[in-house]
């Protein structure tokens, strides 16, 4: 199966003085299975791109197949509960949706509206608490009482408890310590190998180099660029002309000039590796 | 920038909009006293015909005045029907029971759906132009006489202001959490009442946590640039008279003027 956009578009208070063009004929086909990375700047149309995966905005214009559903402009607001049982999308700075009283109740919230079991509900509460790194020991206390990082943590969980096909995530990572991150992130590739999808909007290009294999390149509402990250990475001029960063691996790679790369490395593996080969020279 | 517009503002660039936010509410305020010196036909006419140059003036399409008489159309048309059905005098044509309907009803109704249609355009004319923020500060400005009466106009006006500014961040918020909450399967618009108020729950405890934290933040940021309570403020909207408001006064003279030659003494 595959995720498709075909010429999805998006206006923001249609017919006002405010209108504004969010997504701007958008195209493309994803399969699924892969660890998608979404870039661009702020206001670059990303968030709201992420937001049709769900049908939390429909297309003004266009149509989008996902999850072996159709979502249409007219598509009606019922009904959109099995979607989003297939579709989940993690905000940034999700700790702000937690609400519950215990750390487990609000993990269980989830998978109770998808019509979990109260008790299967739990376990899957049980698994996930432990699967994002959190001690069993916080369980039973209020999720308020935890640090910004944990919180976070418990967010996310909450989201995964039931186990969408699709998991968006905008900046899941922001914010975090180094430590944090790399767990994080570690959570997410682990989750895409077992056969999920995972789509990513973020800023940090390391992370889009280690993880993605498939990268959209938003600018101005348009996709203006869908490519393997290697094919992303490689255009220099590219992406200076479009102000967006390389990962530091290529970065460092640029700068030593006496050296000859047969591949731009782009993750710290390959760049040690390109290091090697050419001082055995 | 669309953070900023919240209530009724509309962005636009007339001779209107260029008027102080102070000249266009007491002008508004005085407008809803003044109608009641039309009494016959012609100072209606002319009262008419000066509020709809000023919606002209604006230059804002047409809908964006009904869309501000719209939601009021029903008590306007109800209000105009009771005069109808319950004034008596003049020419009495139809009597049933209670209910008449006389010349004088007529002409009551009528002139009650024009005043109230009038008050209400005007209050249109000043919402849609003037920010809110510049509102209230037109409304400081009103109750400064206050002041010598020990009411504590500034502090009321930052609350005022405070206030103001976070209605979008509050709405953007509760978007947010609402939009994460769907996404974990929350259904805000299904099911019987009791549903929907349980539903609300997850909308409203991370709303009130937030507006807490947003709340010390802010206080915090605020002392940190070294507000004090009590002290003197200087200030970073400053409200300047300027041709516009003298036009608009004029404006406003020849209209009182006009109804008080007219008017049936």
């Amino acid at each position: 199966m595959s995720i498709k956009f075909e010429k999805v578009s998006y206006t923001y208070f249609p017919g006002s003085p405010l209108e504004k063009k969010g997504l701007d004929n958008v195209s493309f086909k994803i399969k699924e299975g892969q660890f998608i990375a979404i870039i661009g700047h702020t206001g670059s149309g990303k968030s709201t791109l992420m937001q049709h995966f769900n049908a939390l905005l429909k297309p003004s214009k266009g149509r989008i197949e996902i999850a072996g559903q159709t979502i249409l402009p007219t598509t009606s607001n019922k009904n959109l509960k099995e979607l989003r049982k297939h579709v989940s999308l993690v905000f940034q700075f999700p700790e702000a949706q937690l609400f519950e009283n215990t750390v487990l109740d609000d993990i269980a919230f989830g998978p109770k509206n998808f019509g979990y079991s109260e008790q299967k509900a739990k376990e899957k509460a049980w698994t996930w608490l432990t699967r994002v790194g959190l001690p069993k020991s916080v369980a039973n206390r209020s999720p308020f009482d935890l640090s910004g990082g944990q919180m976070r943590q418990v967010a996310i969980a909450g989201v995964m408890a039931y186990e969408p096909d699709i998991l968006c995530l905008d900046e899941p990572a922001a914010g975090l310590d180094p430590r944090a991150r790399k767990q994080m992130m570690g959570l997410f590739s682990k989750y895409q190998q077992e056969g999920h999808t995972v789509i990513l909007v973020t800023h940090n290009m390391d992370d889009v180099a280690n993880y993605a294999n498939d990268v959209l390149v938003m600018e101005s509402g348009k996709l203006i660029k869908h490519a393997r990250p290697a094919e992303v990475f490689k255009d220099r001029p590219w992406l200076k002309e479009h102000y967006l960063e390389e990962p530091k691996a290529s970065l460092f790679a640029s700068k030593l000039t006496n050296f000859t790369f047969s591949n731009t490395p782009l993750t710290i593996k390959e760049l040690v590796k390109g290091i090697e080969n050419n001082l055995k020279e | 920038m669309s953070k900023i517009l919240i209530g009724r503002y509309v962005p636009g660039n007339s001779l209107v909009y260029k008027m102080d936010p102070r000249g266009k509410l007491l002008v508004t305020i005085l407008f809803i006293f003044i109608i009641f010196l039309a009494n016959n036909w012609v100072t209606y006419a002319i009262i008419t015909i000066f509020s709809f140059l000023a919606v002209a003036a604006t230059k804002l399409k047409a809908k964006v005045f009904w869309d501000g008489v719209k939601p009021l159309i029903w008590l306007i048309l109800f209000t105009s029907v009771l005069q109808l059905f319950f004034t008596t005098g003049g020419q009495i044509y139809w009597n049933w029971i209670i209910f008449t309907i006389s010349s004088y009803g007529i002409t009551n109704a009528i002139y009650i759906f024009i005043r109230f249609t009038l008050i209400i355009l005007i209050s249109t004319v000043m919402t849609v132009t003037t920010m809110p923020l510049e509102i209230a500060d037109a409304m400081e400005w009103i109750l400064t006489p206050l002041k010598y009466v020990k009411v504590p106009i500034d502090k009321i006006a930052l609350v005022m202001s405070i206030a103001l500014r976070f209605v979008p961040t509050l709405f953007d918020e509760t978007l947010k959490i609402m939009n994460a909450q769907r996404s974990r399967g929350a259904d805000f618009n299904n099911g019987g009442l009791i549903k929907r108020a349980k539903a609300i729950t997850p909308l409203l405890v991370p709303l009130f946590i937030n507006s807490l934290e947003t709340a010390v933040d802010l206080s915090t940021a605020m002392e940190s640039r070294g507000y004090r309570d009590g002290a003197n403020r200087t200030r970073y909207r400053i409200l300047k008279w300027s041709k516009y408001d003298l036009y608009e006064l004029a404006y406003f003279i020849i209209l009182v003027l006009l109804l008080l030659v007219f008017r049936t003494k």
